[in-house]
């Protein structure tokens, strides 16, 4: 079988590239360094923007009716009845189901509380309910029942089991089932599923009491029409999708999350650069007067500029796989030993990630080739 | 009857702008003969690596021309010259310039590797070329683990694989001593000159004269003359 050969002159490049070991291992260490920093950081975002949006994620309804005011999905605005007979009422509407979502203090065998989210899921259709692990669905109309999330607070529940009790507001609690769900939650607390009217009868609740109206559409045609009619109607539809994008907007702009990982993704952009620009173009000083003498042998200007950018696009591939490596590692080094680490690896952030990294090569060929270019060969006769 | 390799007519070139301005090559015209070891000696700023640069197709001339092997150098495009001297002349810098990452084989290939030769087709050449300067044993050294004198008949070997016609050697006892000096240029006259190779050595070193055919002086950017050498051109 025929092998891939390099071009000669691109070994040449490579060796006098890989056979400087200093030099080599630093422009690796700096652009590792640089692409871990910043996947690590965007990682840790791109985790908490989908955690924000765990339960849009996990109740997973084609439509949310909410109060226009409603920023995410944890800080509800209870909407009237009414609300749900009117969005009932909408042609092109299959289904809408209330939804109630809040949190509460249960009081934990031991005696000690813990704070919870509970989601009370629409009585009749269970609509949005978690993937069962243990126990029966039926069991959640059962008296106090409630089916805890096996995620990564469930620990702090503290051994809970099915049959397991707990107070919340003097109510006794049972657990009847402990189910999966595809996202944990953000704020660290675990999370309870039961059934809507048992969440309003323990819960304290305001005058209005539906957290999201879920609705179904006949078909994707009738989404636009549901969401000008609900708007009519002075409230918020938006899509599963719309509803992620705006919490995230919430998250990036308006609590300061956002502007602190980009500072820190670019402070790691221009430590990648200066580390691998500065290496790179001591590298190049360094063999300067023996690209002259390429080119008084006979190498053209632009074989020269080649066997630049390959050292360089050599150099910053290898250390983004290094950095990706290394930023997978991490994360999985860190969810060995804290369950609530949230961070999770997109192809955003890869590609973003490897955006910066060509711009870290191209800058670093661009300064290197600027010298090569204008060395003549002449100077490498006068000395 | 001899074959001209070099023919240089009216060469001049300046350099610097306005008082600056300095010529550094004064109308000179020499031809260089197949067979022959021509050196060019005068002292420092006399003009001669400038003159040496203009006719090896690395530093244009304000004005004159130079025909290698009938091939009017300065009338061709940038890539037509840089092919030209990849297949046609052959370098000895001063400091060697050898790649202190490769080794001396692969050093030794590199006009081969820019030709576009097959990696290991360039070493086995450049191999054979290292057994004619008696390195062959070294082939698979850094350069930076070589004495002085093994550095010169690396780069010497470098200039030849090739097979150029015409071979620049700039100050090539520079940075060796005597005896190496000498016996660095003994060789290339015995076993690097060949009646379809000419050799222009640029030398302060008065102690290799006995090997040239003809000595061509430079003073102040002029040719002052030749001298005979001590053995004539076959």
């Amino acid at each position: 079988m025929r092998q891939l050969q390099l071009p000669g002159r691109l070994k040449v490049a490579f060796k006098l590239l890989v056979n400087d070991r200093t030099k080599f291992a630093a422009l690796l260490v700096g652009i590792t360094f640089a692409v871990f920093l910043m996947i690590e950081m965007t990682s840790l975002f791109a985790g908490i923007l989908s955690r924000a949006s765990s339960t849009v994620i996990n109740i997973g309804a084609s439509i949310w009716v909410m109060d226009p005011a409603v920023q995410t999905v944890a800080n509800t605005i209870p909407v009237p009845d009414y609300v749900l007979d009117e969005v009932r009422s909408i042609p092109g509407v299959k289904y809408a189901v209330p939804l109630y979502s809040g949190s509460a203090l249960l009081k934990l065998h031991d005696g000690t509380y813990q704070a919870a989210n509970v989601i009370g899921l629409d009585d009749s259709s269970l609509f949005g309910r978690p993937e069962l692990l243990k126990g029966n669905i039926e069991d959640i109309f059962a008296e106090n029942a409630f089916i805890a999330i096996d995620d990564s607070e469930f620990y702090k529940l503290k051994g809970a089991r099915i049959g397991a009790e707990f107070e919340l507001n003097d109510h006794r609690g049972v657990i009847v089932a402990v189910a999966h769900v595809a996202s944990s939650g953000l704020f660290g607390v675990p999370t309870l599923y039961t059934t809507y009217y048992r969440a309003l009868q323990y819960i304290p609740s305001t005058r209005y009491t539906i957290s999201y109206v879920l609705v179904e559409p006949k078909s994707a045609a009738d989404v636009a029409r549901i969401q000008r009619q609900v708007k009519a109607a002075g409230y918020l539809a938006l899509t599963k999708d719309e509803f992620i994008d705006q919490i995230s907007r919430f998250y990036k702009y308006q609590t300061g999350i956002g502007t602190n990982m980009m500072v820190m993704t670019l402070v790691s952009f221009i430590i990648g650069l200066s580390i691998s620009g500065q290496t790179f173009y001591t590298f190049i000083l360094e063999n300067l007067e023996k690209f002259g003498a390429l080119k008084a042998i006979g190498a053209t200007g632009r074989e020269l500029v080649s066997m630049i950018l390959f050292q360089a696009t050599f150099v910053s591939l290898t250390g983004y796989g290094f950095g990706v490596g290394l930023c997978a590692l991490v994360i999985w080094l860190a969810r060995l030993y804290l369950p609530d680490y949230a961070a999770m690896i997109t192809f955003m952030n890869l590609g973003l990630a490897f955006v910066m990294v060509v711009i870290i090569a191209s800058f670093s060929s661009y300064v290197g080739v600027r010298k090569v270019l204008k060395i003549e060969p002449f100077d490498i006769f006068r000395g | 009857m001899t074959k001209c390799a070099i023919q240089a007519v009216g060469l001049n070139k300046w350099f610097g702008e306005g008082e600056a301005r300095t010529q550094a090559v004064k109308d000179v015209t020499f031809d260089a003969n197949f067979g022959e070891m021509l050196y060019v000696v005068g002292p420092s700023g006399s003009g001669k690596t400038t003159m040496l640069s203009i006719i090896s197709g690395i530093l244009r001339p304000n004005s004159g021309s130079v025909k290698v092997e009938g091939t009017d150098i300065w009338n061709i495009s940038e890539d037509e010259l840089a092919q030209f001297r990849l297949l046609k002349i052959g370098f000895v810098f001063q400091d060697y310039h050898l790649f202190p990452r490769l080794t001396t084989v692969e050093n030794v290939a590199i006009p081969l590797i820019l030709q576009n030769k097959p990696w290991n087709e360039a070493l086995v050449e450049a191999a054979k070329d290292l057994e004619i300067v008696g390195l062959k044993t070294r082939a698979e050294l850094p350069p930076v683990k070589l004495s002085g004198g093994e550095q010169q008949r690396v780069a010497i070997a470098r200039a030849i694989v090739s097979r150029p016609d015409v071979l620049i050697l700039d100050e090539p006892t520079a940075s060796l001593d005597g005896d190496t000096g000498r016996s660095i240029v003994q060789f290339v006259r015995a076993h690097i000159l060949t009646p379809e190779r000419c050799i222009v050595i640029v030398t302060h070193d008065s102690r290799i004269y006995e090997f040239a055919y003809r000595i061509m002086r430079m003073e102040d950017g002029k040719l002052s003359g030749f001298d005979k050498g001590s053995l004539d051109a076959q």
